[in-house]
């Protein structure tokens, strides 16, 4: 038996295996579907037939039996059930363990099958008395059974000459819708038609080709098209040149050439997804649950270096969610879930990336065992933990050596594995992000780049220098000409545009990448390319927009990865090499996507830490219709606008516009307000709950980030006073007035304070200052926490002063007490109101808090209750304030 | 201008004797003839922005893209007038860098020469990328060790 001969015989049966296991775990599901029965028959049959045709007898053997079985099946005269299908997958793992033993010895291995074919033989003739005594050794010759088989296959021996004489007629009639329908079960189709060699029919349809001999061409390849290109430029602007004619053929077939070489490199994932039926399968087996494997997006095509190191972590997921994410059929009952578990696959290209999601709709994970497996195993230290978000907490079972499982089974929960998947994802440039809901399941996302796959990309110019984006993550394309660029507003220095009805962050290209950078303002034409990152969208402004072209995506070389910028590199159609934009690590780069909020939110983390506070407002400079310059806070401000001024009319003495299906209110501050003669009139609108208000200004100058101190006090309505602002006296307005104007009812009720409460929050859990900062700024309420009234009356002594004062009362713990007591005589404690939060809400607290002068005790972990108390007390502090 | 394609570096790389020489401003360094792809004269190189000030950009070598690192940067030397450099095409890890040198001298044999030391009073730049020196008749000649070159302070290559 020639070397070359059993190489090929392998590699077609590891094939066709591969096939199979998928296939069998389908038949158990749909057990009457004969075409599929027939499929698997004919599998083990080739397999057979080619183990007789190179002298592999011991293996002819099993295959021979299990194709005894699987013939019965097919004929109808035995039912598919688990324990015949099991007999079968264990028929095809012997044939698989026998395989590996002749990939590694090059011969047969003397390794005993006779009892598995002795079972199989047995089910194949009397399927009853197998079911009855499957332990007894019911003893049936081998002969006898051989002869009892409907499918009288040849023994092994003989089966090289295997023809189609010997195949039942069933084989035959069902093989033509066979033939077209899948490419893979064709070969062996033909094989038994022909009823020559099996081996010939793959070889008629697919060969096996070395990763390198592609790569090489794929290089020769890039040549041709260099030359090609050169040739072009000859000709070009020479019509009359006798070669035209050749050259653009030559660029054409070069052109699908090059096609047609990239495309040989890439699969569908469905190729990795092959064995995970049958893996979750015997997994449900093993655990005693029901598991169903959804598979969708198999066509999707990825680079097949990528699909070879996705493998082993796909199946590691997939593992993981069936053994600890999909509960067992008792708890999913009690919970009331179907007792099927669900565990959905799915691949599609989103963004330039390969994403593939694992959900499984099981328990969840629970975020405090997370938690405190963390702070056992010394991974985190309290503090740490406490800052994190749930989702930040999560990524926690990627550390090397967690698991959460209660229980370490035989299939997963060693700790080894989701750190290893971590780290196989993120070495071909990959990411993984885990979200888990209790009680619905968990998603495990993973994003993985098209390394060497093809992709659509615009080709834009920034900074003197070309750029890919990759085309899925470009949602749209914006050209402004000159006189359009008043739709580009600035927001401190980041420059904003209004799309339709939502504010888009702008980003220079060159300036992120730190190119020659021409300031926006000074652009005559600016070109905003959409991209989509995640849920979120910003706009990246670009000096020119060329095509979109299919590019190869290569990896980028080893010194530019940690830039994080770029997702690979590319070769244009001129030979020009440029590089491929990566839209999330731009994103990145300039600190996300956030917005004014969320800046605000996050500098309020920080005082928690630093336990400082930056005493910056930011300002909205606005020209009121004079010339002058007048600010309002920002945090007060909904949104610019802009409207066209015949759209402006006149209700009554008031002018309104219809605004989202409503009657906008507008005034002006002095005068009309109104831009004379212009045709756009910009408005800054103030809302708050049902109530809307603008007011017209001339334009909107900027936004600053200035610490507020008002110099000279209200000099006529409307005007809270004079502060200064970038070195120049400002009017700062007072928004009250216009709103009260516009609204006489708008402060009717307590909530509609607007003006910016200060809070001291006294806690020593940093958890909860951490709660609390987050949760209340949303209500105009700014909130700095300490960890202990001393901090508290430092922060007086320093001269801040705040409108209440948030402590914690815990009575189990005496130094709180005391300290609470403490503070009933100390300066700042019984001067500003205070509200006291608990664990326990009892008499003793009650009483307690009078004492050190806390004017009221609630509940802790009721954010809105606190709120709304946190906003009576300042009111009533206002109004306290007011009255002397 | 290509010179022929070289066998994959081997172990041997520290007995290597045969070098491809090239200049960098006054100096005569080398690396060894069995890691060098080959040899081009001035190419059109692609800047990779927000790369370190080292790395030129990338370069098309027929379809293969190549990490280009300019060793007068590298070395801490004045950058040249006129950007027209060599390329010496160098495998490192399975993949293929430039290094940009002024000019490519002959494939020098250090046959039967013994490798001195780093001397220890070398800027420290050029203490870490030299792996010895050879005296050959009238000049020094330095070898220099890819692996360093090609590794910048903290971005140890993993």
């Amino acid at each position: 038996m020639s070397d070359e001969l059993l190489h090929e015989f392998l590699s077609e049966s590891w094939e066709n295996l591969t096939q199979l296991d998928t296939e069998i775990v389908e038949l158990e599901k749909q057990p009457d579907d004969i075409e599929r029965i027939a499929s698997i028959f004919r599998t083990i049959h080739t397999i057979k037939g080619t183990c007789g045709f190179i002298g592999l007898d011991r293996l002819g053997a099993v295959a021979h039996s299990a194709e005894n079985v699987l013939g019965r099946m097919r004929a109808g005269e035995l039912g598919v059930d688990p324990s015949s299908v099991s007999l079968v997958l264990e028929a095809v793992d012997r044939i698989k363990e026998l395989l590996v033993k002749i990939e590694e010895t090059g011969a047969e291995p003397d390794l005993d099958s006779s009892d598995l074919i002795r079972k199989l033989d047995l089910l194949a003739s009397i399927p009853d008395a197998f079911k009855g005594q499957e332990s007894d050794q019911c003893e049936p010759t081998p002969s006898q059974v051989v002869g009892e088989s409907t499918c009288a296959s040849p023994t092994p021996q003989d089966s090289s000459d295997a023809n189609p004489t010997t195949m039942p007629a069933t084989d035959s009639d069902s093989a033509p819708p066979e033939v077209a329908r899948a490419s893979e079960t064709a070969p062996i189709e033909a094989s038994e038609e022909s009823g020559t060699s099996p081996r010939k029919g793959v070889a008629d349809l697919s060969i096996r080709v070395n990763v390198d001999v592609l790569d090489s061409l794929m290089n020769l390849v890039g040549e041709l098209v260099l030359t090609r290109n050169q040739l072009l430029q000859l000709v070009r602007g020479d019509q009359e040149s006798r070669y035209t004619t050749p050259i653009v053929h030559l660029n054409r077939v070069t052109t699908d050439l090059q096609e047609g070489v990239m495309k040989t490199r890439m699969q569908p994932i469905g190729n990795a997804w092959n064995k995970l039926p049958r893996l979750v399968r015997d997994l449900s087996n093993v655990t005693g649950k029901q598991i169903e494997l959804e598979m969708s997006g198999a066509e999707t095509e990825l680079d097949r270096t990528v699909l070879d190191a996705i493998k082993d972590p796909l199946t590691h997921m997939v593992r993981n969610s069936a053994d600890h994410g999909v509960e067992d059929p008792a708890t999913r009952r009690a919970n009331g879930k179907p007792e099927l578990g669900t565990i959905q696959l799915s691949a599609c290209h989103e963004g330039g990336h390969v994403v593939i999601c694992i959900a499984d709709d099981g328990g969840g994970i629970n975020i405090e065992k997370v938690r405190n497996k963390a702070l056992r195993q010394g991974l985190l230290d309290e503090a740490t933990l406490s800052r994190m978000s749930d989702h930040e907490t999560l990524q926690l079972i990627f550390r090397p050596g967690f698991s959460t499982a209660e229980q370490v089974s035989s299939v997963s929960g060693r700790g080894v594995g989701m750190d290893v998947v971590r780290t196989q994802i993120e070495r071909i440039g990959g990411t993984v992000d885990l979200s888990s809901s209790p009680g619905a399941g968990t998603t495990i996302k993973i994003k993985i780049p098209l390394t060497l796959a093809i992709i659509s990309a615009l080709v834009v110019e920034s900074g003197g220098e070309s750029f890919a984006i990759p085309q899925l993550g470009v949602v749209e394309l914006v050209r402004l000409a000159e006189e359009d660029r008043g739709r580009i507003e600035w927001i401190h220095d980041r420059p904003v545009f209004r799309l339709r009805d939502r504010l888009l962050p702008l980003v220079q290209l060159s300036e992120i990448l730190e190119l020659e950078n021409r300031s926006l303002r000074d652009c005559e034409e600016v070109n905003i390319v959409v991209v989509q990152v995640g849920e979120e969208q910003f706009g990246l402004v670009v000096n020119e927009v060329f095509d979109t072209e299919e590019i190869v995506v290569k990896p980028v070389g080893r010194l530019l990865k940690e830039l994080g910028v770029y997702q690979g590199t590319t070769i244009l159609g001129d030979g020009r090499v440029i590089m491929i934009l990566d839209v999330t690590g731009i994103a990145s780069r300039f600190g996300g996507l956030s917005n004014g909020v969320e800046e605000a939110d996050s500098a309020d983390a920080t005082d928690v830490r630093s336990g400082h506070e930056s005493t910056t407002t930011s300002l909205l400079l606005f020209d009121p219709g004079d010339g002058s310059q007048m600010a309002v806070p920002l945090s007060l401000v909904a949104r610019l606008e802009e409207v066209p001024s015949e759209a402006i009319e006149r209700a009554g003495n008031q002018l309104v516009v219809q605004y989202r299906g409503d009657l906008l209110p507008l005034l002006a501050i002095s005068g009309t307000g109104q831009a004379e003669g212009a045709e756009i009139q910009p408005v800054i609108v103030f809302t708050e709950g049902r109530n809307s208000m603008g007011l017209l200004v001339r334009e909107i100058k900027d936004v600053l980030e200035e610490s507020l101190v008002i110099r000279m006090q209200r000099g006529r309505p409307g005007i809270a006073g004079t502060a200064i602002v970038d070195g120049a006296a400002t009017e700062v307005i007072d928004t009250r007035h216009f709103l009260l104007q516009a609204h006489p009812d708008w402060f009717a009720s307590p909530e509609h304070e607007i003006d910016q409460r200060l809070v001291l929050l006294v806690d020593r859990s940093p958890f909860f200052r951490q709660l609390a900062v987050n949760s209340l700024p949303a209500n105009d309420v700014h909130v700095t926490a300490v960890a202990g009234l001393e901090e508290g009356v430092e922060l007086y002594s320093a001269g801040r002063r705040f409108d209440a004062v948030i402590v914690e009362i815990e009575l189990s713990d005496a130094d709180g007490v005391e300290s609470l007591l403490r503070s009933a005589s100390v300066e700042p404690y019984s001067t500003t109101p205070m509200l006291g939060l608990t664990r326990v809400l009892n008499d003793e607290v009650q009483r307690l808090a009078a004492d050190a002068g806390v004017s009221r005790v609630m509940a802790k972990f009721d954010p809105d209750a606190v709120t709304t108390a946190i906003e009576q007390m300042c009111f009533e502090s206002t109004r306290v304030q007011e009255a002397v | 201008m290509s010179g022929p394609t070289l066998s994959p570096p081997t172990a041997a790389d520290a007995f290597a004797t045969q070098y491809v020489s090239f200049w960098v401003g006054d100096q005569l360094l080398g690396v060894p003839v069995s890691v060098v792809q080959e040899v081009l004269n001035p190419q059109q190189i692609a800047r990779a922005p927000l790369s370190r000030p080292e790395i030129a950009g990338l370069l098309n070598l027929r379809g293969q893209i190549v990490t280009a690192v300019d060793l007068r940067c590298r070395l801490d030397l004045p950058l040249k007038e006129d950007a027209e450099s060599m390329n010496v095409v160098v495998r490192h890890r399975d993949e293929s860098f430039s290094l940009l040198v002024d000019e490519v001298g002959d494939v020098i044999d250090v046959a039967g020469e013994r490798m001195q030391p780093v001397p220890q009073t070398l800027d420290a730049r050029w203490k870490n990328i030299t792996r010895g020196v050879y005296r050959l008749e009238g000049r020094l000649f330095v070898s220099v060790n890819i692996q360093a070159v090609l590794s910048f302070g903290a971005v140890q290559a993993a």
